[in-house]
């Protein structure tokens, strides 16, 4: 179970870079209007992690108040209305400031181009502008939190957004921004994919980190403006009560939700896309063993991207929509388990037979494999027409949810970050508490979304600050679980900015990768690669004589 | 392994509520089983084929009969699932002809409602044991939905528009009904309890119509008296189609002044106007005709129930 | 260099397919409204039709159509001048299409003060308002809220194109493009077109419908 850091820590006889991406120019000007990737890469993660921690708060917040049916916080007493802009702003924040821009905007963004053997993306300035629109879209949203905060839930249903006081209109404005800054990271990641890949790569030789994040950057591109519109006329039914959604004056509440669902189904492809191109990493990586199905996977990635345009009703089972629309979205909707299906099969058999050590990555590599499992299974009960009726709009629906976007997401996430640590730092990690940071998101992960399923398949909805007394022992377990959570992020957290007090040595490919990334330094020199890299063998290819060191 | 289930559904209400737990257990024991298929392997793979250095693991790229399986296989237990839950859902969307049909108006943040015969109440129903009813529901406000887990159904309530859902409860005795679209600020309030009666029972509770005007009979609130759930009778029922209250003309008499006062009828003849005499003329409105007005009035027998008629004489007397 | 050009066209057409979805609402939007109030709908689309020779005709939007569809084929003619290394034509297309622009900006400044005149403005501002909530006539406050939505978001389109193609005769005066190097220009260029292009759907929309 040792790492496998190479002896030789560079390849070939090349002396280390003493300049790379982070030191070759210094000062706050050289960051702030930088065009390198890289160094755009680490801005968003800095962002997106504090937008993360913000959000983490508000949960802990939520979970904290519902810890007994007394709702105090720390003596004070919480009342309807703040628990109901806890969990909006937990939800807004999570999903419009973290999950979404997160994995493309940090890692895919450092990585993508130097997988292709690329100097950069394709549109540089375009990438930065991006960046700066989510900062303008974070402040607008935290800005909206200070004056006057939200209480609509993260999904604005209508009338209540049309109608309720709060800094809706802002909210909905700063989502507009992060819209954009999305809009364009795709943008710039298709472009990329096309034109800049190295030469001998064809679409069949690059990555699947590649092949999820093209994607993700498809629906990127064709969801977002539909939220951008449908967020404008919310704005303008707020503001000059147009009478599109507000049933008062002649609107239809039901088309709010079809407008928004179309796209934020999408969305949430958008969300474990990017996770379960990470896995395709990390899994042959630690295997030691090519990657099973190379083409099945590359295939469901594209399939789920276009699929997620169909299933949006399923959402809305019980909103009022026409049955025959009900039926179809049901019917669509198991369709899009299968491409999930094939790929976790395919990454079981990728370990089977394989090399493989136990390292952090692969220890959040295997979590997902269990988190997504059961977030997928529990997905069949909801597009299931007859039990959706009883478990929609309850904590069975939150469960699914959180076990599909942060126990499947955001562990590959924190596993990518492990994983491309060295890279983008030139610091290894402590291995040792890096996998107990694993063990113990494990654990809390489970303890809190585990019961969950229970609360909602009990009849506890969603959104609900008071409950009957025969919840209050699971909600007290879910609390104690969020709280394991919260330990096991600070404990990320610290092994990795504790790493960074060492000098940067660490190797060119500590786990023995065979992706592009791996073949310049760590960290990279700022034009990525000395020489133009050429492609040489198949993807994952890790017989003898292919493994370049 | 009922016990399972017990704690992991609510009480089960009706026949549906059985079937539904039923699709449920079935898809909760699937899930584990495939479930364990992805787990087990994983862990053990990662301690069976653990790291050991100098190991070459095989080239696998792919294996397409493999593939095709785990593809098609899952294809036709999904297409099974969907009709599966297509055969429970139709079931729930189409009420029967012969449900009693009781109107719900969900506003923030309580639920109202009013059975066949006008009868109305708030946040508390009863219904008949084993006769289908069924609820058709609007909202005054924003978004609501009715939930009510013993039954297994829930539907959003759309204002501007009418949505429907319908069951047969077995169970007799109380089963929680409650708000499940976030509705602002007390959502997680807006609950109530629907009492599943047998016929004798439910007999009783209609004949009281409904619960709403306790309040104004027990004397709690200053502000419900008896003279006010008159007040709301008097409008609810339709008395103000005739009857004003300020003296004011209309095709019936006005109310106020009248009671304990003399009456002239149109044979020629005066009454006085006491309590026997108010509900008289709700009852029998031709008995006694006031001069100058013509015997349109429709007869209340029936219609209006005892508190109403209480309320309504109450209301008429404070009217002085 | 050609690389440089084939990606950051594929970017421009990337960034029109959002701009054709973000419209696409707004259209999927007006249809179910349309298919809500009929009978509203076409009556409120004769407000849009103006008085010639005595008979109801689009007069406006069909010289608005023409003027689009005239500074298409001015920006093409520009963009075949600036490929073709004409620097004082391709000053002069651009110029030209600035100016349809200004023209097709006038017209629709003309329309909406016509409708404002008349009280017939978006959501609160509907001056008939009140009477037609009585009335439940209230499918035309809903047209005309969609139609000052898409002419007003098309408009904002088109400003932002006249910003663009200012900023094109800037560079071309300078001398900044050639055959070897017309990008910004034939990347413009497309934005018209679909800016031309969403016009040729509004158009009938709003103004051929009776």
């Amino acid at each position: 179970m040792e790492p496998v850091v190479t002896s030789s820590a560079r390849i070939g006889d090349r002396p280390r870079p003493k300049k790379n991406y982070l030191n070759e120019t210094k000062g706050f000007k050289s960051w702030a209007l930088t065009v390198d990737h890289k160094r755009i890469g680490i801005m968003y993660l800095i962002g997106t992690l504090f937008a993360f921690l913000l959000g983490g708060i508000f949960a802990l917040l939520v979970r904290l108040t519902l810890l007994t049916p007394a709702h105090k916080l720390f003596g004070l007493q919480v009342t309807a209305e703040t628990y109901n802009r806890f969990f909006t702003l937990h939800g807004a924040i999570m999903v419009f400031l973290f999950i979404i821009p997160s994995i493309p905007g940090s890692l895919t963004n450092f990585v993508l181009p130097l997988m292709l053997g690329a100097k950069d993306v394709a549109f540089p300035r375009l990438n930065l502008a991006s960046f700066y629109l989510w900062i303008v879209g974070a402040v607008m949203a935290i800005s909206s939190m200070i004056i006057g905060a939200v209480d609509t839930g993260w999904t604005f249903y209508t009338p209540y957004s049309t109608t309720t006081s709060g800094t809706v209109t802002l909210m909905t404005a700063a989502v507009f921004v992060l819209g954009f800054s999305s809009i364009f990271t795709g943008l710039n990641f298709i472009a990329t994919v096309h034109k800049l890949r190295a030469p001998g790569m064809g679409w069949f030789d690059m990555p699947l980190f590649v092949w999820g994040m093209y994607s993700t950057a498809v629906i990127q591109v064709l969801a977002t403006p539909v939220l951008g519109i449908t967020l404008v006329l919310l704005m303008l039914e707020r503001v000059f009560q147009i009478g599109i959604f507000d049933s008062r004056i002649g609107g239809d509440p039901v088309l709010f939700q079809h407008f928004f669902w179309f796209y934020s189904h999408p969305a949430v492809y958008i969300m474990i896309l990017p996770g379960m191109a990470i896995i395709s990493e990390l899994i042959p990586t630690f295997s030691r063993k090519t990657i099973f199905g190379y083409r099945a996977i590359a295939y469901s990635s594209i399939s789920l991207a276009l699929v997620s345009f169909i299933v949006w009703g399923h959402h809305m089972f019980v909103a009022g929509q026409s049955q025959l629309a009900t039926v179809v979205f049901s019917a669509l909707t198991f369709l899009v388990a299968i491409p999930s299906g094939v790929k976790v099969f395919n990454w079981l058999c990728t370990m089977y037979q394989g090399n493989i050590s136990l390292e952090a990555p692969m220890l959040y590599a295997i979590s997902f494999l269990m988190l997504f499992a059961i977030g997928g299974l529990t997905g069949i009960f909801l597009g299931t027409l007859s039990t959706d009726v009883h478990l929609t709009d309850t904590y069975f629906v939150v469960a699914h949810f959180h076990y599909v976007m942060m126990g499947s997401t955001v562990t590959a996430f924190i596993g990518g970050l492990y994983y491309w640590w060295p890279k983008m730092t030139g610091r290894m990690y402590n291995e040792k508490w890096g996998r107990v940071t694993a063990v113990i998101w494990f654990i809390g992960f489970n303890a809190t979304f585990l019961p969950q399923f229970i609360l909602g398949s009990r009849g506890m909805p969603r959104r609900y600050y008071n409950y009957l007394d025969q919840f209050q022992p699971l909600h007290a377990f879910s609390t104690v679980g969020s709280w394991i959570i919260g330990l096991s992020l600070f404990m990320t957290a610290a092994v990795l900015l504790a790493s960074l007090r060492k000098p940067a040595d660490a190797p060119d490919n500590p786990w023995g990768g065979t992706t592009l990334e791996w073949q310049t330094s760590s960290p990279p020199i700022t034009h990525n690669f000395e020489d133009q890299p050429v492609l040489e063998h198949e993807p994952y290819d890790y017989r003898p004589k292919a493994v370049a060191h | 392994m009922d016990w399972l289930r017990a704690w992991m559904m609510p009480p089960q209400g009706s026949e549906f509520a059985k079937e539904i737990d039923f699709v449920y257990m079935a898809l909760f024991w699937l899930s584990v089983v495939l479930f364990l298929m992805i787990a087990v392997p994983s862990v053990y793979f990662a301690w069976r084929y653990r790291y050991k250095p100098g190991r070459v693991t095989p080239h696998q790229t792919h294996n397409t009969t493999l593939e095709v399986l785990w593809s098609v296989g899952p294809l036709i237990l999904c297409v099974g699932i969907f009709f599966w839950g297509l055969n429970g859902w139709m079931k729930y969307s189409v009420a029967p002809g012969e449900a009693m049909e009781i109107s719900v108006t969900a506003k923030q943040w309580l639920w109202q409602f009013e059975y066949p015969d006008g009868s109305r109440t708030i946040n508390d129903i009863h219904v008949p044991v084993n006769k289908p009813v069924k609820f058709t529901m609007t909202s005054e406000d924003v978004l609501h939905d009715f939930f009510v887990p013993d039954m297994r159904v829930k539907h959003d309530i759309i204002p501007g528009r009418y949505t429907q859902i319908w069951f047969t409860p077995t169970v007799l005795g109380p089963h929680n009904f409650t708000c499940a679209e976030y509705c602002g600020k007390d959502h997680s309030g807006m609950k109530g309890n629907l009492t599943v009666d047998n016929d004798a029972d439910f007999a009783k509770w209609m004949e009281t119509g409904g619960t709403e005007w306790e309040d104004y009979f027990n004397g709690k609130d200053p502000k419900k008296t008896p003279a006010d759930w008159g007040k709301i009778t008097y409008e609810r029922v339709g008395c103000n189609s005739c009857h004003t209250v300020d003296g004011s003309k209309s095709k019936g008499p006005s109310w106020k002044g009248v009671y304990g006062s003399m009456v002239e009828l149109n044979n020629g003849t005066s009454v006085l106007a006491d309590e026997a005499y108010i509900r008289e003329s709700m009852m029998q409105p031709q008995a006694k005709v006031v001069k100058g007005f013509d015997p349109i009035m429709p007869t209340f027998q029936g219609l209006l129930k005892p508190n109403q008629a209480n309320g309504l004489v109450a209301y008429i007397e404070s009217l002085k | 260099m050609e690389q440089q050009f084939d990606t950051s066209k594929l970017g421009m057409w990337l960034f029109l397919v959002t701009e054709i979805l973000l419209f696409g609402g707004l259209f999927v939007g007006f249809g179910l409204m349309q298919h809500r109030y009929p009978q509203q709908f076409i009556e409120a689309h004769e407000h849009l039709k103006q008085d010639v020779f005595g008979r109801p005709f689009p007069l406006y939007g069909a010289i608005n159509t023409l003027v689009l569809l005239i500074s298409s084929w001015t920006m093409v003619m520009g963009v075949n001048a600036a490929q073709t290394d004409q620097k004082k034509k391709t000053v002069r297309y651009l110029v030209l299409t600035i100016l349809l622009a200004c023209v097709f900006l006038g017209i629709k400044y003309v329309e909406y003060s016509h409708k404002f005149h008349d009280g017939l403005l978006p959501g609160i501002f509907y001056a008939h308002q009140s009477e037609d909530l009585i009335k439940g006539t209230h499918g035309y406050a809903t047209f005309f809220a969609f139609y000052f939505m898409m002419t007003g978001l098309h408009g904002i389109h088109v400003l932002v194109g006249i910003g663009l193609l200012g900023w094109l005769v800037m560079r071309a005066r300078r001398g900044d493009f050639s055959s070897e190097y017309y990008t910004p220009v034939d990347l413009v260029g497309l934005y018209w077109h679909i800016v031309d292009m969403i016009w040729i759907y509004l158009f009938p929309l709003y103004y051929l419908i009776s």
